[in-house]
C-alpha cells in the first residue's frame, strides 16, 4: 500500500501538468504549438525501431563514452591534486579559467583538432564538460578526507594501491558521486548541442532536422524523448548510488542522532 | 650475571622542533629511554608536553629533528613493520564503509597473510575484546567504548611486536574506560605485547604500567623514571585502594604539579 502510495505521489504533479498540457493546446491552430494529441499521434512513426537504432542509441552511446572518460579522467586527476598541495596550488589557477568556459563555446576548437562529423568532436565535447564537475568535487573530497583515516593507512603500512583506492578514493566517495551526479546532467545537455554542428545522425541531430524542415509535432516529440531520457538516466543513477553509499548514510545518520 | 631482556624499543636523543609561520617551536627537547619486550610503559605528563608529538616520531609518523628511534635494532624512518597505533580519536580511525570485521582484516590483507589464518586472527581477536557478535556491524552503528575496541582488536590481530596506546581512553566515559584497561592489561598478560602506553590520566598510568615516565612541560624532557612495584595482578577495586598504589599515584602527582609549574631536572 505504501509503495502505491509513493508511486501515486510521484507521477501526480507529471500527470496533473500533462493533462492540463493536453487541455490548454486542444484547440490550437498556431503551427508551432500544436495540439498535444496530435504530438502523441506522431511518437509511433517518428520513434520507430529505425530511428531509436540509428539514431537514439548512437547518441546515448557516446554519452556514455564521453561520460566515463570524464569520471575516470576526472577522478585521477582530482585525486593527485588532492593529495599534493604544490600541485594544487600548481594548477588551481589553470582549472579555474577552463572551468569558466562553456563547452559549447569550444565546439569550433574542438572541432579543429578533430573535425566537426563523426563521433569523436561529440565526445570530446561531452567528456570535456562532465569532466570539471567531477575533478572539482573529488579535490574537495580528497582533500577533505580525515587526517585519522590517513594516519591510520600509513601506521598499518598500507600498499599504496589500498591506500588510494580503498582508502582515498572510497572517502572521498561521497563527494565524488555528487560530481558525478552534476556530470550526468551536463552530459545530456551536451549530448544535444554538440550534434548542432555537423551531426547527420543523433537525437539531437534529428531534432534540429525536425525543426528546419519545419516538421514541428515531430519536433516536439523529440524534446519530450529528450525529457524522458534524462529521467531515466537520473533515475538509474540514483539506483546505484542509493546501494554504494549506504554506508555514508548511515553514517551522517549515527552522526545527527548523537 | 644478569642477562639484559632484549629491547624492543630504544629511545635515544629525541628531539623535534616544529617550523612553521617564521616560528620554531621546539616541542620535545631531548628524551632518551628504553622498553624491553614485554614491558608496559606508561608516559604521562602536562597537558601539552608533547606526549603525542613523541608517540608519532616513535610510529615513524613524524620525522625526527634529532636524534633516533629503533625498533628491535632498526633504525625506525617511517611506519614500521609490527607497530601497530591505536589513535584517541577511535570513530575517526575506523573506515565507515567497512564492517567491523572487513576493518580488523585490513592490515592483515596489507600484510600478506593468506585469507584462512586472516579470518582465525581476526575472529581471535574480536573475541578476545569481546565483539564476536558485532562482526559485520558498521562502526558508526557502535558505541564508543566499541569502536575502541574494535581499533584494540585491529591492533592485536596485527600482532605487532610493540602496541603504541595515544590517550586512547581519553574520550570514553569513566566506566568503560575502567573495563577498557582492565581489557589491555589482560590482553598484554595475554600476548606477551609490548606496550608504550601514553596517557593524561596519572591513575590509569600507574595502575596500568610497570613504569611511568614522567614528562616536563615543552620543551619536552623525561623528569623521571618511575618504576611501579605493584603485583602483577590488578583490579580496578583492590588495587587502586592499596596503599602502594596511593603512595606512587602521589608521587607521580607530586612530580606533574612540578612539571606544569615549569621544573626543569637540567636546571634543578
Amino acid at each position: 500500500m505504501k509503495a502505491v502510495r509513493q508511486i501515486a505521489f510521484v507521477l501526480a504533479l507529471p500527470v496533473i501538468l500533462v493533462v492540463v498540457w493536453w487541455f490548454a493546446s486542444a484547440g490550437s491552430e498556431n503551427f508551432f504549438w500544436p495540439p498535444l494529441s496530435k504530438i502523441v499521434a506522431a511518437f509511433p512513426e517518428t520513434w520507430n525501431a529505425d530511428r531509436l537504432t540509428g539514431d537514439v542509441l548512437p547518441s546515448l552511446g557516446r554519452l556514455v563514452v564521453g561520460y566515463l572518460l570524464a569520471l575516470v579522467a576526472g577522478v585521477l586527476a582530482g585525486t593527485a591534486i588532492g593529495l599534493s598541495r604544490s600541485l594544487r596550488a600548481f594548477c588551481e589557477p589553470v582549472l579555474e579559467f577552463f572551468r569558466a568556459i562553456p563547452p559549447p563555446v569550444l565546439i569550433p576548437i574542438i572541432a579543429l583538432f578533430t573535425g566537426y562529423t563523426g563521433a569523436t568532436p561529440k565526445i570530446v565535447t561531452i567528456a570535456l564538460g562532465c569532466l570539471w564537475p567531477v575533478l572539482l568535487n573529488t579535490v574537495e573530497g580528497v582533500r577533505g578526507l580525515d587526517e585519522v583515516l590517513l594516519d591510520t593507512a600509513r601506521s598499518y603500512r598500507f600498499r599504496r594501491h589500498t591506500r588510494l583506492v580503498r582508502v582515498v578514493i572510497y572517502g572521498a566517495s561521497p563527494q565524488i558521486a555528487t560530481g558525478a551526479r552534476q556530470a550526468l546532467s551536463i552530459g545530456v545537455i551536451l549530448m544535444v548541442i554538440s550534434e548542432l554542428f555537423g551531426a547527420n545522425q543523433g537525437l539531437g541531430a534529428s531534432i534540429v532536422q525536425f525543426q528546419r524542415s519545419f516538421a514541428i509535432p515531430e519536433m516536439w516529440t523529440g524534446i519530450i524523448v529528450l525529457g524522458l531520457i534524462g529521467v531515466v538516466l537520473s533515475a538509474l543513477f540514483r539506483v546505484i548510488e542509493y546501494r554504494a553509499m549506504a554506508w555514508y548514510r548511515g553514517l551522517r545518520r549515527a552522526e545527527r542522532g548523537s | 650475571m644478569t642477562i639484559a631482556a632484549p629491547v624492543a624499543l630504544d629511545i635515544s636523543g629525541v628531539r623535534k622542533v616544529y617550523q612553521g609561520h617564521g616560528r620554531e617551536v621546539e616541542a620535545v627537547r631531548e628524551l632518551t629511554f628504553q622498553v624491553t619486550r614485554g614491558e608496559f610503559v606508561c608516559v604521562v605528563g602536562p597537558s601539552g608536553a608533547g606526549k603525542t608529538t613523541l608517540l608519532r616520531c616513535i610510529a615513524g609518523l613524524l620525522d625526527l629533528t634529532a636524534g633516533q628511534v629503533s625498533l628491535d635494532g632498526t633504525k625506525v624512518t617511517g611506519p614500521p613493520e609490527g607497530m601497530a597505533v591505536v589513535f584517541q580519536e577511535y570513530g575517526r580511525s575506523l573506515f565507515p564503509w567497512m564492517t567491523v570485521r572487513q576493518n580488523v582484516e585490513l592490515p592483515l590483507k596489507e600484510k600478506g597473510v593468506p585469507r584462512a589464518k586472516r579470518g582465525e586472527k581476526v575472529d581471535t581477536a574480536l573475541e578476545a575484546v569481546g565483539l564476536a557478535d558485532s562482526a559485520s556491524a558498521h562502526p558508526w552503528q557502535l558505541s564508543g567504548g566499541m569502536q575502541q575496541r574494535v581499533a584494540i582488536a585491529r591492533a592485536i590481530a596485527y600482532e605487532p611486536t610493540v602496541l603504541l596506546m595515544d590517550e586512547p581512553f581519553a574520550a570514553v566515559d569513566a566506566q568503560t574506560r575502567a573495563e577498557l584497561e582492565d581489557l589491555v592489561r589482560s590482553l598484554w598478560r595475554r600476548m606477551g605485547v609490548t606496550i608504550l602506553f601514553v596517557t593524561h590520566d596519572i591513575d590509569e598510568a600507574v595502575y596500568l604500567g610497570q613504569r611511568v615516565l614522567v614528562l616536563s612541560n615543552r620543551p619536552t624532557v623525561i623528569l623521571e623514571d618511575v618504576t611501579v612495584d605493584l603485583p602483577d595482578e590488578r583490579d580496578q577495586l583492590t588495587t587502586r585502594s592499596s596503599p602502594k598504589f596511593g603512595e606512587l599515584r602521589g608521587h607521580v602527582y607530586e612530580q606533574i604539579q612540578a612539571a606544569k609549574k615549569g621544573y626543569r631536572p637540567d636546571e634543578a
